[in-house]
C-alpha cells in the first residue's frame, strides 16, 4: 500500500446476541427471493452471519430431491433465527418456537413477532408480551419484533428479551424509518442490543437506521424485491457499514443558516 | 387407522410410528420437526413412538421468511 494508506480507526464494539459475537450488523431474511438460489448468493453477498427463516408445514407429495432452504442457507455458516412470522396468538408463536428448537436440534434463539391483522402485519403486542413471557420461562432466547413505543421496548427489555427490533415502518412496505424520535429513544433507554426490524426500503433507510445508533438492521424485501437483489445486497452491507461509522463519529449540528467552508479573510477581491 | 397429516387424512397400520410414517412421506434423512396433538415428537424417539387413531399431526421444516 502508499505511504497514504488508510490510518486504522479505533475498533468498534461487535454486535453481541445471546453471548456470541457478530462482524456484521445487518441480518437478513430468506423470503421473496426469485429461488434459493439466488437466496444463498445475495445472503453471502449481504455479509449477513445471522439469517432468519419460517417454519411450515412439509408439502406432501412434493418432490423429496427438491433443494430446501438449509442447503444453500447451511446452520454451519451462519445463525440461524427461525421467526414466527405468519402468526396472530401467542400460542401459535409459542408452537411455532417449540417447533423450531426440535428442527435446529436444541437451538433456542428465536425472533418473535405476534401480528396483530393482516393489512398492516402490525405487531400484536399484547400477545407479544404473553407470548414473550412464555418462551422467556421456558429457556427461549428472544429476539423481539415490536412496536416502536419506547415503554413496551424498555418492558420486553426487563423481561428479558436479548433483543428489541422496533419497526421501521409495516413489513415489506418500504417506506423507511418513519418515526426516528421513537427508535431513537428506545435506544437511548436500551441496554440489550435493538435492531430495526422492518421497513428498510433502500440503503439510505439503513444507513439511517444506524446513525440513530441501533446496533443492526434485520430486512429481507427490500434486498429480495430489488431488481437486482445481489447489488441491493451488497449495497445494504456498505449502508451498514457507512451508518454505523456516521453513528461513531459522531455528527456535526444541524444549523439554519451557512457557515462558509473556506476562509473569509486572505481574499484578494 | 386413520390419522391427520398437515391437514390430510393417511391411513396407517396398528403399530406404525413416526418414523414409518417419515418414510411413507420420503422425507427420511431431512431435517425436519414433528408435533402430535401439539407436543413436540423429539427426534430421538421417532422410532418408538406409536401414532394413534386422530392423531393430528404436523411436520414442519424450514422455508424462506423474513
Amino acid at each position: 500500500m502508499s505511504e497514504h494508506a488508510e490510518k486504522p480507526l479505533p475498533e468498534d464494539k461487535p454486535l453481541e446476541i445471546a453471548g456470541r459475537v457478530y462482524k456484521s450488523r445487518l441480518l437478513v431474511g430468506t423470503g421473496k427471493y426469485r429461488d434459493l438460489t439466488e437466496t444463498g448468493h445475495a445472503i453471502e453477498t449481504s455479509g449477513a452471519e445471522i439469517v432468519t427463516f419460517a417454519v411450515r408445514r412439509t408439502n406432501l407429495g412434493q418432490n423429496p430431491d427438491e433443494p430446501s432452504l438449509l442447503d444453500v442457507v447451511s446452520p454451519g455458516n451462519y445463525t440461524m433465527l427461525p421467526n414466527t412470522a405468519g402468526c396472530y396468538t401467542a400460542k401459535d408463536a409459542i408452537r411455532t418456537c417449540k417447533l423450531a428448537r426440535e428442527l435446529l436440534d436444541g437451538h433456542n434463539l428465536v425472533k418473535l413477532e405476534v401480528l396483530g391483522e393482516e393489512k398492516t402485519l402490525y405487531p400484536n403486542m399484547t400477545e407479544t408480551l404473553v407470548a414473550a413471557e412464555a418462551l422467556i420461562k421456558d429457556g427461549f432466547q428472544v429476539m423481539v419484533y415490536c412496536s416502536d413505543d419506547p415503554l413496551l421496548a424498555k418492558r420486553l427489555e426487563e423481561m428479558g428479551c436479548i433483543a428489541i427490533m422496533p419497526l421501521g415502518a409495516p413489513i415489506g412496505s418500504g417506506l423507511g424509518i418513519q418515526n426516528r424520535y421513537n427508535i431513537r429513544l428506545i435506544v437511548e433507554n436500551a441496554n440489550v442490543p435493538v435492531l430495526v426490524d422492518a421497513g428498510v426500503g433502500t440503503a439510505s433507510d439503513a444507513s439511517l437506521a444506524m446513525e440513530l445508533g441501533c446496533d443492526g438492521v434485520l430486512m429481507n424485501t427490500a434486498i429480495a424485491q430489488a431488481r437486482d437483489p445481489i447489488r441491493m445486497a451488497r449495497a445494504m452491507r456498505l449502508a451498514i457499514e457507512s451508518g454505523r461509522h456516521a453513528y461513531l463519529a459522531g455528527r456535526m449540528p444541524k444549523k439554519l443558516y451557512a457557515s462558509a467552508s473556506s476562509p473569509i479573510d486572505g481574499t484578494f477581491f | 387407522m386413520q390419522i391427520q397429516v398437515n391437514g390430510q387424512a393417511m391411513e396407517f397400520g396398528d403399530g406404525a410410528t413416526v418414523s414409518d410414517l417419515i418414510q411413507r412421506m420420503e422425507l427420511e434423512g431431512k431435517r425436519l420437526a414433528v408435533e402430535i396433538n401439539e407436543d413436540i415428537v423429539p427426534r430421538s424417539e421417532h422410532a418408538r413412538f406409536t401414532l394413534s387413531d386422530g392423531d393430528q399431526v404436523e411436520v414442519v421444516h424450514a422455508i424462506g421468511g423474513g
